[in-house]
C-alpha cells in the first residue's frame, strides 16, 4: 500500500529492494557505506547525504566504499557490467564527470553495438544534479543534455517520489547503461509511494495536469515549477497542460506532440543552460513536426548562459523559477488574455 | 459534521465523498432547474472528481430552492451545492441557512485524506489481503470487485449501503493492496481467499455482491457453501455463458502505457467520458507492481482460456437456494448482456438501458437502490 515517503527515501527503497531481489546487484561510490573508515554497520554515513544509508547492513559486501577517484571507480563498475553484474554506481555530483567520461560515453555506451548486440552493459550511473544549495558552480550544473546527446546510454530525469523509485528499479533491470539524475534540492519531497516493487517504463511522459491552452514540458525539479505556476495561470483562466518526459532518452516525443497538436503552444521548462539542452532540444522538434498546429513561438524557460554563481542573489535568479515559467506561458497564450498578479 | 443543520422540512444538498482519496469535486452541471419538484434519488447535478465523474442525486423529497454552487466550481466534500426544501419553508429560513452555511462550514473535516474508514490488512491462508469495512450492524454485505479491479470500484456504493450494516470490500489476491500471488490462481484461489477473510472478520452468513469475475467468487461461494451466502447480487457477471471480449482482457494485460489503457478502460462503460487522467494513471500504477502481470496471466488463462469463459456456474444457481439478483447494463461490451437471460428461475433480473459494463459506477444510484432493496427483501 502507499504511504508518504521522501524523495530520498524512495531512491533507498528502490536500492534495497533490488538488492534483496537479485544478487547480481552492487552498489559501489564514495562514503557510500561508512565513509571515511567507518565500518558500515553503526555511524554510517550511507553517503554524502545519507541517501544510501542502512543499505550495508541489508547487503553486506554488495555495498561497496570505493577510493576518491572516479575514473576508477566508474570504470570498475562499467567493467563489472560487462562481466555479469548490475552495479549501481554513484557518481556523487554529476559536476565531475569530467574524470570519468571516458569509461561512460566512450566505453559503456558502445558496448552493445561495437560487439554486435552481444555485449550488454547494465549499470546504472547515479549522480546528483542541480542549483539551489549554494554549493557553486562545480557541484550544481544540469549536465543532463550531455548524456542525453549519446546514443547508448539512457538519461532519466525524475522529478517525484513515485517516479523516482519505480525509474530506479526499471534503470537497474535495464540491461544498457542509464544515467539517472537526482536533483538534491527534490531530496526532502514528499509523495504517495506503493511499498512494493514497480518499475515504470522508460519513454513514456506523465501528463502531470491536462489543459487545453498551452502546453509546458517540464524536466526534473522544474516539473513542481511549473505546477505552482499552472495553478495561478488557471485562476487566470489559462489551463496549462503539463508534460513530465521522465526520462530526456528515449523521449516520449508522442505525448509531447500530441499535446501541442491540442494546444497550439509550447513552453519549455530546463534548468539546463540554453545551448543545445533539453528546452532547445523539444522546442525543435515540436517546430519540425507540429509546424501547423503552432499558433505561437515556442518559449524556452531555462538557467542563463552562464556558470551557476555562487552570490546567494544571483543563485535564485538562475534557476528558472515559477514566476517566469508564468511569464512565459502568458507570453505564447498571446489572445488568452489575464489580469496582471 | 462540519456546517448548521438545514431548517426543518429543508435537506442539505452536498457535495458527497466517493472514495478514500475524494477531497474536492468540480460541479460540472446542474441536471435540474431551481424550482424543480424533485423525488428521492432524482439526478440533480453531475460532478467530476480528479478520478471519475458521477451524479449526485437528490437525497429527500422537495422543490430544488437554491442551487448555491456554479458550474464549474470546485467544492470540498462536505459542501453545499444546493437546498432541497418543500414549500412551507420560507425563503427567509433558506437563505439564513445558507449564509450560515457559507460562514461556519469548514471544509476538510469531513472530505481531508485521512479521514473516513480506512484499508486495513487482514493475514489469512491465502496471503494479506485488504479489506475496507464501513459501517455497524449485524448483517453484513461483501463486496468483491472485477477483474484487474479493486475495493475503490465500489466508491459511489459503499458508504450508500453502510447504514445499519457492515460493509466489507475485499481485494482479492492479486488485485489492489492484496498480495500479488495468486496461488494456483484459479477461481478456488479466489473463493478460498474470500472465505478466509469471512472467518478472519468473524462473518457467519452474508450477502455477497459481486461484479463481473468477482460475481463468480460470489457465486462459486453460494454453491459451495450455501449455508454461509444469505443472498447473492451479482452485477454483470462472469459465469453465465462462454462470450468475453478478449479485447479487454488481453488488452488490459499488455498495456504498459497511458495510450494502450485508455481504450481498454473505456471498454467498462457506456461513457468513455467518465474516465479520467486519474484512474487511467491509478490503474497504471497498479499494474506496476511488480507481480501484477503474472498474476493477471495467471487468472486470465485459468478462467477465460483461449478467450472464452471457462466455468459457466449459472445452472447451479437454482439449487443454490438463496435469493438471487442479476444486473446487467444493456450496453455491456465486455460480457453481453444476454448472459442475463441465463439467471436462474425465480431470480429478480434487471438489465439497465444505457449503461455498459460498470453499473456500479455510471448507474450507482440505480444499482444502490436495487441492492438496498434485494438485501431487505432477502432478509429473515
Amino acid at each position: 500500500m502507499a504511504r508518504t515517503i521522501t524523495f530520498q527515501q524512495a531512491i533507498n527503497e528502490a536500492l534495497a529492494s533490488e538488492l534483496e531481489r537479485d544478487n547480481t546487484v552492487v552498489v559501489l561510490g564514495e562514503d557510500v557505506v561508512g565513509g571515511a573508515g567507518a565500518p558500515g554497520d553503526d555511524d554510517a554515513w550511507g553517503g554524502v547525504l545519507g541517501v544510501t544509508k542502512g543499505l550495508w547492513g541489508k547487503a553486506p559486501g554488495r555495498v561497496i566504499d570505493t577510493p576518491i577517484s572516479e575514473s576508477a571507480f566508474i570504470g570498475a563498475a562499467v567493467g563489472a557490467a560487462s562481466s555479469g553484474l548490475r552495479p549501481v554506481v554513484e557518481l556523487m555530483f554529476v559536476d565531475f564527470m569530467g574524470v570519468c567520461f571516458d569509461q561512460i560515453y566512450n566505453q559503456a555506451a558502445k558496448f552493445r553495438y561495437m560487439f554486435g548486440g552481444k555485449a550488454v552493459t547494465p549499470v546504472v550511473v547515479r549522480t546528483m544534479w542541480g542549483a539551489g544549495i549554494r554549493a557553486a558552480s562545480q557541484h550544481s550544473q544540469a549536465l543532463y543534455p550531455l548524456f542525453t546527446h549519446v546514443p547508448g546510454l539512457k538519461v532519466v530525469v525524475p522529478s517525484n517520489p513515485y517516479d523516482a523509485k519505480g525509474l530506479l528499479i526499471e534503470a537497474i533491470r535495464d540491461d544498457d547503461p542509464v544515467i539517472f539524475f537526482e536533483n538534491k534540492v527534490l531530496y526532502a519531497m514528499e509523495g504517495d509511494v506503493p511499498e512494493e516493487s514497480y518499475a515504470i517504463p522508460f519513454g513514456e511522459a506523465n501528463i502531470v495536469r491536462e489543459g487545453g491552452d498551452v502546453t509546458v514540458v517540464a524536466i526534473g525539479r522544474q516539473v513542481s515549477l511549473a505546477q505552482e505556476a499552472a495553478e495561478r495561470l488557471a485562476a487566470d483562466g489559462i489551463e496549462c497542460e503539463i508534460v513530465d518526459p521522465r526520462t530526456t532518452s528515449p523521449l516520449d516525443e508522442g505525448t509531447i506532440f500530441e499535446s501541442v497538436e491540442t494546444t497550439g503552444r509550447l513552453v519549455v521548462a530546463d534548468e539546463a543552460n540554453p545551448r543545445c539542452g533539453l528546452a532547445s532540444d523539444i522546442a525543435a522538434r515540436v517546430a519540425e513536426e507540429c509546424f501547423d498546429s503552432l499558433q505561437a513561438a515556442p518559449k524556452m524557460v531555462t538557467a542563463p548562459h552562464t556558470p551557476v554563481p555562487f552570490s546567494p542573489a544571483l543563485e535564485d535568479l538562475y534557476v528558472p523559477s515559477a514566476g517566469r515559467i508564468e511569464e512565459a506561458v502568458r507570453e505564447v497564450a498571446g489572445g488568452v488574455k489575464a489580469a496582471a498578479t | 459534521m462540519s456546517g448548521p443543520e438545514p431548517p426543518p422540512g429543508a435537506a442539505k444538498l452536498g457535495m458527497p465523498k466517493w472514495g478514500l482519496s475524494m477531497t474536492e469535486g468540480k460541479l460540472l452541471d446542474w441536471l435540474v432547474e431551481e424550482g424543480a419538484e424533485l423525488a428521492v434519488g432524482d439526478e440533480v447535478a453531475e460532478v467530476e472528481t480528479e478520478k471519475i465523474s458521477g451524479v449526485v442525486e437528490a437525497p429527500a423529497a422537495g422543490v430544488l430552492r437554491r442551487r448555491v454552487a456554479e458550474e464549474e466550481q470546485v467544492i470540498p466534500v462536505g459542501g453545499l451545492l444546493g437546498v432541497i426544501a418543500g414549500a412551507e419553508v420560507s425563503d427567509e429560513d433558506i437563505d439564513r441557512y445558507v449564509a450560515d452555511f457559507e460562514a461556519s462550514f469548514v471544509p476538510g473535516e469531513e472530505g481531508a485524506e485521512g479521514a473516513g474508514p480506512q484499508p486495513e490488512t487482514v493475514e489469512v491462508a491465502a496471503g494479506a489481503l485488504r479489506v475496507l469495512e464501513q459501517g455497524e450492524g449485524d448483517e453484513v454485505i461483501v463486496l468483491l470487485h472485477g477483474f484487474g479491479g479493486d475495493l475503490g470500484n465500489w466508491m459511489f456504493n459503499t458508504e450508500a449501503l453502510a447504514g445499519g450494516r457492515r460493509v466489507l470490500a475485499i481485494d482479492l489476491p492479486g488485485h489492489g493492496g492484496s498480495t500479488k500471488d495468486v496461488g494456483a490462481g484459479d477461481l478456488d484461489a479466489l473463493t478460498d481467499a474470500v472465505t478466509q477473510v469471512l472467518d478472519a472478520r468473524g462473518v457467519e452468513r452474508a450477502h455477497l455482491a459481486g461484479h463481473s469475475m468477482g460475481g463468480l467468487v460470489a457465486a462459486e461461494l453460494a454453491v459451495r457453501a450455501p449455508d454461509r451466502v444469505a443472498s447473492l447480487a451479482l452485477i454483470a457477471p462472469v459465469g453465465f455463458g462462454e462470450e468475453i471480449n478478449a479485447e479487454y482482457i488481453d488488452g488490459f494485460i499488455a498495456a504498459r502505457t497511458r495510450r494502450e489503457l485508455k481504450p481498454v478502460l473505456a471498454l467498462l462503460f457506456s461513457d468513455p467520458g467518465l474516465i479520467t487522467r486519474q484512474l487511467v494513471d491509478d490503474v497504471l500504477r497498479y499494474k506496476r507492481l511488480d507481480g501484477v502481470d503474472d498474476a493477471l496471466g495467471t487468472l486470465a488463462s485459468s478462467l477465460f482460456p483461449r478467450g472464452r469463459q471457462a466455468r459457466m456456474i449459472a445452472p447451479e444457481l437454482g439449487d443454490a437456494g438463496m435469493p438471487v439478483l442479476v444486473v446487467w447494463g444493456a450496453e455491456d461490451r465486455v460480457l453481453p448482456a444476454s448472459g442475463a437471460e441465463r439467471a436462474p428461475a425465480g431470480a429478480r433480473v434487471e438489465v439497465l438501458e444505457g449503461r455498459g459494463h460498470s453499473p456500479h459506477m455510471e448507474a450507482a444510484g440505480d444499482v444502490n437502490r436495487l441492492l438496498e432493496e434485494f438485501v431487505a427483501g432477502a432478509r429473515v
